[in-house]
């Protein structure tokens, strides 16, 4: 028996600026827990939009996102923070790290927001996502004087450490040259077989989403092959 | 827990803004510290000029003052009592000053548990007579003592002794500046005439400043005993009885109340110095509105640094509300910060206020006006460093409260999108 842990009920989108525009029309579709999914599309055709919608950031369009049972409709700003915090693991293009905190505080941070363990405790599962990712040495370095590869790794980390019910990536390996794609694709790779993970990542690297359970392709705003 | 987090987020962002942070804090500085020395200075003047007046005045002075009848014949005549009556040339009735039945009233007073104490006085007009010329002046007949416990007497005698003036008989204190047009020093023999045209001749055994130069060009003292004796009067002629109250904020009021019971005029300290308040009034108000304005600027630049640190921390700001800060978390961090220059800079603020006034307050201000005053005044009030904190507090605050509301609403599906 399989679990659903997200589901996209009709969803629709218009942009207003500077002519009002249907960017995504009527999606809909499910990803069961333990799925390695990719969506691909070309440029312009609302993978973002739709990764944002589901992310639970933008509350601005029709029909509803089911997480983990739960309708994100109708909830507050606060309550889909911490939804976000609790459930969700986000890497994108950009790595996003704070420059102010070391490698593994930037790592602790929403752990320590979600408040469920203590702070020595949010710190051992930190170093422990850190050594899966092989970049424990760096934990204490600041986050500005590692490498891009490095960054992303400490972002996917970071993703990690609240055990979300899915990992969501917007381009993750955009920025990254072939050697460091190669990496962090290994580490999706590995978080799905090994740890049973869920992930969607929207990707332009066609070996790359050949390489997942499944390809959602779009176009136009709409989902042409569910895979 | 959830505070504590945000805390150590704001201490973060503003460790690594160090030197901006700290300007911030020093324009709040520079301002609660003037705003403290002002204020004590502004303050520690108006005390001074007060107590120039205050100290001297009576809290209610009763009094006969010359003037016609309430009551004329033509209303009391049963004939015209309903009528409109106008009578023009009214003359004043020939009467004396003097409190009639004084010694009645005092005695009264004098167990009245609201005053502190009375000196009667008698105060006559008095001509002082120099080679060919003759000054116009007034004589106080004064109760010594009284004078002194009450009036701090003392305080203004830069030569000789008041005490003499009971001691000595027929002796007399002149003002500063009478004196100097008379060429009289201390031993001198002074020659007076009363309005009447009697002739006397009196000691000089001391010399009086009041630091109001008017004043002392026309007023001199004497005990009342030489005054009476110079008036032909008995030793139970009161001019004036001046009160002193345990609260002097009671005076109106009493001063109805005694006008009605004794018959007599009587003015309260209020209604005789009503412009002394304004003058006041309008010292403290500018004391203020600098001290204000001064951290209202102050304000803006924390406000400025805020927007700046904000608008360099955007990225940060979208991922901490992409990984579940929501948006009161990112407002309060901010204000934290803000609040923290607040406090810090505020709290230097009092400190170098409190020096910059002890400061002043070392300053040597030397003035023939006033001869108790050796130093600038300060007045050492907590309550302008509790207002200073609590302003400080306030302006740092809203300063902070709307570039932090701002990161609140930041949208970080458009910061993402930016990438
Ligand atoms: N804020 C916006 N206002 C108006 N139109 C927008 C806005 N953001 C995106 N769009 C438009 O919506 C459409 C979908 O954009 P989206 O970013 O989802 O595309 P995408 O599939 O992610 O493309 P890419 O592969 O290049 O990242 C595009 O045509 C874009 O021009
Ligand atoms: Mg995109």
């Amino acid at each position: 028996m399989t679990k659903t842990i997200l589901e996209a009920q009709n969803i629709t989108k218009y942009f207003h600026d500077p002519v009002t525009t249907k960017v995504l029309n009527n999606i809909n579709f499910k990803i069961d827990k333990g799925e390695f999914v990719s969506i691909v599309g070309k440029s312009g055709c609302g993978k973002s939009t739709l990764l944002y919608i589901l992310s639970t950031m933008d509350t601005d369009y029709e029909g509803d996102v089911i997480i983990d049972k739960q309708s994100m409709k109708n909830k507050k700003e606060k309550q889909l923070a911490s939804v976000r915090n609790e459930k969700i693991g986000f890497v994108f293009q950009f790595h996003y790290l704070l420059n102010e905190f070391s490698v593994i505080e930037n790592v602790m941070l929403p752990g320590l927001k979600l408040g469920k363990h203590t702070r020595e405790e949010v710190e051992s599962r930190a170093l422990q996502k850190l050594k899966m990712l092989e970049i424990d040495k760096l934990a204490l370095k600041k986050a500005n004087k590692i490498s891009g590869g490095e960054k992303q790794r400490v972002a996917i980390a970071r993703a990690l450490i609240n055990d979300p019910l899915i990992i969501m990536g917007d381009e993750p390996t955009g920025n990254l040259d072939k050697k460091n794609s190669s990496i962090v694709f290994d580490i999706f790779k590995k978080l799905s077989d090994e740890y049973n993970q869920t992930l969607l990542i929207v990707t332009h690297d066609q070996g790359f989403a050949q390489n997942t359970n499944r390809t959602i392709i779009m176009e136009d705003g709409k989902i042409i092959n569910h895979g | 827990m959830k505070l504590k987090l945000n805390a150590e987020i704001a201490k973060k962002l503003l460790i690594a803004r160090w030197r901006q942070t700290l300007v911030a804090a020093v324009g709040v500085t520079f301002s609660i510290t003037m705003f403290i020395t002002l204020l004590s200075f502004m303050t520690g003047l108006n005390d001074l000029l007060d107590n120039l007046i205050l100290n001297r005045t009576p809290h209610i002075n009763l009094y006969n003052d010359i003037r016609p009848s309430q009551n004329m014949p033509a209303d009391l005549s049963i004939e015209f009592k309903n009528y409109h009556n106008f009578i023009s040339s009214v003359k004043v009735k020939n009467r004396d000053a003097d409190i009639y039945n004084n010694n009645a009233i005092i005695k009264t007073l004098k167990s009245d548990n609201r005053i502190k104490g009375i000196a009667p006085k008698v105060i006559t007009q008095v001509f002082f007579n120099t080679g060919q010329s003759v000054i116009a002046g007034v004589i106080n007949g004064i109760d010594v003592e009284a004078e002194k416990n009450l009036f701090f007497f003392d305080d203004y005698i830069t030569k000789g002794k008041s005490i003499d003036l009971k001691n000595i008989s027929n002796s007399i204190i002149l003002g500063k500046g009478l004196a100097d047009k008379l060429l009289a020093n201390i031993g001198d023999i002074i020659y007076i005439s009363t309005t009447q045209g009697e002739t006397f001749s009196l000691k000089l055994v001391g010399i009086f400043q009041s630091g109001l130069h008017d004043f002392d060009k026309t007023q001199s003292f004497a005990s009342l005993s030489t005054v009476q004796k110079i008036l032909k009067k008995p030793a139970n002629y009161i001019t004036d009885i001046q009160i002193k109250l345990f609260d002097v904020n009671k005076a109106p009021a009493m001063a109805k109340e005694f006008n009605k019971t004794f018959e007599t005029d009587a003015e309260d300290i209020q209604t005789a110095n009503a412009q002394f308040e304004t003058g006041s009034f309008i010292r403290t108000i500018i004391a203020y509105s600098v001290g204000i304005t001064l951290l209202i600027v102050a304000g803006f630049g924390i406000y400025n640094i805020l927007n700046m640190m904000i608008y360099e921390k955007m990225d940060s700001i979208a991922i901490l509300k992409a990984t579940g800060f929501a948006g009161r978390d990112v407002k309060n961090i901010f204000i934290m910060i803000a609040v923290w220059i607040g406090l810090f800079g505020g709290t230097l603020g009092l400190i170098f206020g409190f020096l910059l006034s002890s400061v002043i307050d070392q300053i040597p201000f030397n003035t023939a006006a006033l001869p108790t005053i050796k130093t600038f005044p300060i007045n050492y009030n907590p309550y302008f460093y509790i207002i200073g904190s609590v302003f400080s507090l306030i302006t740092t605050y809203f300063a902070g409260y709307f570039p932090a509301r701002k990161a609140s609403k930041i949208d970080p599906v458009i910061i993402i999108r930016g990438k």
